[in-house]
């Protein structure tokens, strides 16, 4: 077909869809209307900044930072407000745009962020439930009544169960220091402390098992020696999507422009195999240990380790370097070569696992391990699934035994938090210790509801060698984890029905979530658009933000600090909550945290205000390597692993004698729901519940902007829709046997066949059969947690589709 | 003095992400459903059964588009009442006064660049941000642009700085209704085009 007939036939399926069936080409004729009001445009849209700002006083920009939810970037904005309401967000404007100092461009949800601001569902004031729980029903009460009844449940459930009764709930809806869950920390670390939680829902395999390699999770160089790689492989990481710091693809680009190849491994062809990648291997989910194993196999074969490296830097490669006290254990090479197991790592036995051609295999693994310096990001996906501890410590062994570590251009894989430092700081807010010292890991936390009492170090419980309280009360503070967000919807809702379980449960949000729809009491917190905050930069930012207030709270709305803060007035312990502060003298004392840590030239809040830039950043122009001392002189700057060196073979994974599950190599794991295992027979398709820009998390829901831009679908493989039946558009019923929801498909080549993927975070909307029609992933997802890290394995999900 | 203004959109850096289009619809307070700017995805490639494996050809690109202020723009053509004319700095504009809500306009143009406005009630489209140009700034696309892949200037100038017109699937020939648009393919665009190119996401546009 020639190009013409192509670019013809398009046109006429474009015009299509505008309605249209045949299309004629009006001659051209007198188009220019000489009595038009040629360069005198009627105005459009919102009126310019500028042009009002001379005329009216009631009229600002303010330059500020997006508000802080866990979206993986954090960016300039520069918000137009006149007579109290925001106008318009634009973005930074700085000039320069420097690979040292970018522009911290906004992403499309900051962008839309008016829309949620000015969304007609916001909370306005506090709610008390008045049908069953989780029925939805409430009614309207007083600030005095809701802080009343509060501060009386508080009260009676550490007067009859003790304080370790007390729990809140990991959550990422806010993070500018006077809004978030800190807040309520502190509150409660005031009242005598609650049970403590340690790992958090994103990264927990990838945080536990880094270390066990390294000894540190500062593994990654600063972004922007990035332009030194000659290889980059984006393994399971869509920067495109889930941001991972803002400007991660402007960096990768400038890595690009430099001559680097970019290849992404990943199920889906995401946005950021689309705009990045120069080759999309769709790996099959939950096999990439495989892979990496037959990457191994194809380096030792072909001598493409760096020996001298593995040598004098690592520990457990071959025999030759096993640690004492362990002779006759497996090394790295045993296992690969499969000297024990009579199962070598070949990439013909890759090849029946990932789905990957065994040619595709040895090819990565050769350009990988000659075209050095090279980077293997790891994203953090493939870790949030079984044994995801793993993949982990397979990665940072690849990046290791090619000699990559160390390297300005190279990456020693796992966590990559940014050299020299570990990168932000986040928090600065002061919570204070908790009095109660037993924690347990944040996904557990349905198990300690339920039988807290019987569970020790066996269920990750640090502190205590059993819990002494199962959990009573629960303050959920800009967090939808109590329902929307922990795996297996339908058993976490039977739970929390049972108000014997769980006698009191408190949610302070901005919408009526999910979650919220469980609460006894809903508290109705304002945006970060509406009191002070303060952030820094994301995983690699190195920036300050100043959030100052934009617009004021709406209703009855407050910021979390101040709810807090009256919460302690009523148990009498007010002055010692706020030290006599407001949120914006806390902004000021949080600026002086940050001034002591990473950002020394940081001004006063006095300055900033003045200022008005909304950002101090610190221009890298010597990207900082991580490990750089450990290369040059590993005797001299040892790892703080037990060895002092890279730990390929972990002698303290051995200790815990469960070589099935948490081997001392990192092995390929066949998961606990596999399309290898009996469960594909009902289950046949693997389901990821993937990032989407339509939302942070479940942040940003019902914002139509967004949903029109990304609309929440069932994406699936032509392949296997056509063996349901099923076109494009239809409602689909994607079920197991944990749940069901009901949405529409996109069928798109732009993911594996025997993979479907619903972005996680939609809300939960069951029907009276409980079947959902929100798409929320976890009514499909498995509250089993991984054997080391004690983390969440949500993506190991095997499901069913069928037209609804 | 700019004698066509027009914009370049770099399709081998868009990532598809629709920040543009967002901040299109601040920038103009723009109802769901009405683009001025809008994201295209195209897919193209297949998958294939060998030995046993599903092995992928499939690549994608996206396209950034808004009205091309055409240089000889058809929809003004097919305007009765003479509410859409090309401005002297190129900009082809609506006068919504003048509407009849015909909507032949939106039936020929060849980018589905003309929308609809439920909420005036006429028709409109991309002004390229008069106001912000007259003022020195970027329209609000272009300054929004994450991935830094778009720009805007005088079509001649940005000829001599990226290149000629381009078209790819499903762009019609730029020689048919001259766009005052620069396009850098996508690295891909020619195997996807060749390759059962599909829009992907027709809902969405």
């Amino acid at each position: 077909m020639d190009k013409t007939s192509l670019s013809r036939r398009c046109f006429l399926k474009w015009s299509a869809l505008l309605g249209t069936s045949a299309i004629t080409i009006p001659a051209l004729g007198d188009w220019i209307d000489p009595s038009g009001p040629l360069g005198e445009p009627p105005p459009v849209g919102t009126t310019s900044a500028a042009v009002s700002s001379s005329q009216d006083a009631a009229f600002r920009v303010i330059r500020a930072g997006c508000p802080s939810h866990n979206c993986g970037g954090r960016c300039l904005l520069r918000i137009t407000v006149q007579d109290g309401k925001i106008l318009r967000i634009e973005t930074d404007d700085r000039p320069g745009d420097t690979i040292a100092d970018p522009q911290l461009r906004a992403c499309i949800r900051g962008r839309a962020y008016r829309k949620r601001q000015y969304h007609p569902d916001r909370l306005q004031y506090p709610l008390k439930r008045t049908g069953r729980r989780g029925e939805g029903k409430f009614e309207r009460v007083s600030w005095d009544e809701a802080l009343e009844k509060m501060a009386a449940e508080l009260r009676r459930v550490k007067t009859v169960h003790g304080n370790s009764a007390l729990f809140i709930p990991y959550g990422t809806g806010s993070y500018s220091q006077t809004n978030g869950r800190q807040t309520a920390q502190r509150l409660l670390n005031l009242f005598g402390g609650s049970l403590g939680s340690y790992n958090n829902y994103s990264w927990a395999c990838m945080a536990n098992a880094t270390s066990t390699v390294y000894g540190t999770n500062v593994t990654g160089n600063q972004r922007q020696d990035w332009v030194h790689a000659k290889i980059i492989l984006m393994w399971g990481w869509n920067p495109a999507e889930m941001r991972d710091g803002t400007n991660t693809e402007f960096f990768l680009r400038k890595a690009r422009e430099n001559g680097a190849r970019l290849i992404c491994l990943d199920p889906r062809h995401t946005l950021s195999a689309a705009s990045l990648a120069d080759e999309w291997i769709p790996i099959r989910p939950g096999t990439d240990a495989a892979m990496m194993s037959a990457m191994a196999y194809v380096m030792i074969k072909e001598g493409l380790i760096d020996k001298a490296f593995v040598k004098t830097h690592c520990l457990g490669f071959d025999e030759t370097q096993m640690p004492t006290g362990t002779k006759g254990a497996e090394s790295y090479q045993d296992y690969i070569l499969g000297t024990r197991d009579r199962k070598p790592k070949t990439p013909e036995w890759a090849e029946a696992i990932t789905g990957i051609p065994r040619d595709t295999i040895a090819r990565i693994a050769r350009e990988y391990a000659t075209q050095k310096p090279g980077v293997l990001y790891q994203g953090y996906g493939m870790q949030r699934r079984a044994y995801g501890e793993q993949v982990v410590r397979a990665g940072c062994v690849l990046a290791a035994i090619t000699g990559n570590v160390g390297l300005p251009g190279g990456w020693a894989g796992g966590m990559g938090l940014q050299a020299p430092d570990g990168g932000p700081v986040w928090n600065v807010f002061p919570t204070g210790p908790n009095p109660v010292k037993t924690s347990i890991p944040t996904f557990l936390w349905t198990e300690a509801v339920l039988r807290g009492k019987e569970m020790g170090p066996e269920q990750g419980v640090r502190g205590a060698d059993k819990l002494d309280n199962n959990i009573k009360l629960i303050y959920a503070v800009a967090s939808n984890i109590l329902v929307n967000q922990h795996a297996d919807i339908n058993r976490t809702v039977r739970m929390l029905r049972d108000e014997s379980l769980v006698e009191f449960i408190a949610v302070q949000d901005n919408f009526l979530t999910p979650s919220a729809r469980f609460a006894d009491l809903v508290l109705p917190a304002c945006t970060q658009f509406e009191t002070w905050g303060v952030a820094d930069g994301w995983k690699y930012g190195d920036e300050v933000f100043l959030n100052p207030p934009i617009v004021d709270p709406p209703f009855e709305t407050k910021s979390d600090y101040r709810i807090c803060a009256e919460i302690a007035e009523r148990l009498g312990f007010g002055p010692a909550y706020t030290e006599g502060r407001t949120e914006r003298d806390w902004v000021d004392w949080s600026l002086d945290q940050f001034r002591k840590t990473r950002f020394s030239g940081l001004p006063t809040l006095a300055e900033m205000e003045k200022q008005n830039q909304g950002v101090f950043t610190n221009p890298v122009t010597a990207p900082a390597v991580a490990l750089g001392d450990f290369r040059r002189d590993p005797e001299k700057f040892p790892l703080s692993t037990p060895s002092g060196k890279i730990e390929i073979f972990s002698p303290a994974l051995q200790a815990l004698n469960k070589p099935e599950t948490v081997p001392a190599v990192p092995k390929y794991i066949q998961e606990w729901e596999s399309p290898f295992g009996p469960e594909a027979k009902t289950y046949p398709l693997q389901a990821l519940g993937h990032h989407t820009l339509a939302r942070v998390h479940s942040t940003m829901e019902k914002v139509d902007w967004l949903e029109e831009a990304f609309p929440q679908r069932l994406f699936i493989n032509p392949v296997d829709a056509a063996a349901r039946g099923l076109q494009n558009a239809d409602s689909a019923r994607v079920f197991n046997a944990r749940g069901e929801m009901i949405i529409p498909c996109r069928i798109t080549p732009r993911i594996r066949p025997g993979v479907v993927a619903v972005p996680q975070g939609a809300w939960w909307a069951p029907d009276e059969k409980g079947i959902d029609h929100g798409g929320s992933i976890n009514v499909l997802t498995s509250s089993r947690w991984t054997p080391l890290a004690f983390g969440n394995a949500q993506h190991t999900i095997m499901v069913e589709v069928k037209k609804a | 003095m700019v004698n066509q203004w027009a914009f370049y959109v770099n399709s081998d850096a868009c990532s598809g992400c629709k920040t543009c289009q967002v901040a299109c619809k601040d920038k103009n307070e723009l109802a769901a459903g009405v683009h001025w700017r809008k994201v295209t995805e195209v897919t193209g490639g297949s998958w294939e059964k060998k030995n046993g494996l599903w092995v992928s050809t499939v690549a994608a690109y996206h396209l950034s588009m808004a009205c091309c202020h055409c240089l000889e723009p058809v929809c003004a053509v097919s305007c009765s009442t003479k509410s859409i004319w090309k401005r002297e700095d190129g900009i082809v504009f609506i006068d919504g006064s003048r509407c009849t809500r015909c909507r032949r306009c939106e039936t020929v143009c060849p980018y589905g660049a003309i929308r609809y406005d439920p909420v005036s009630t006429y028709m409109t489209k991309c002004d390229f941000c008069v106001d912000d140009l007259a003022l020195g700034l970027a329209p609000a696309c272009v300054a929004a642009c994450p991935n830094r892949a778009l720009d805007f200037g005088d079509f001649e100038v940005l000829k001599k700085k990226y290149g000629p017109s381009n078209s790819v699937f499903p762009l019609p020939d730029p020689a048919e209704f001259k766009p005052a648009l620069v396009l850098k393919p996508h690295r891909h665009a020619e195997f996807i085009g060749t390759h059962h190119p599909e829009i992907g996401n027709w809902a969405e546009i």
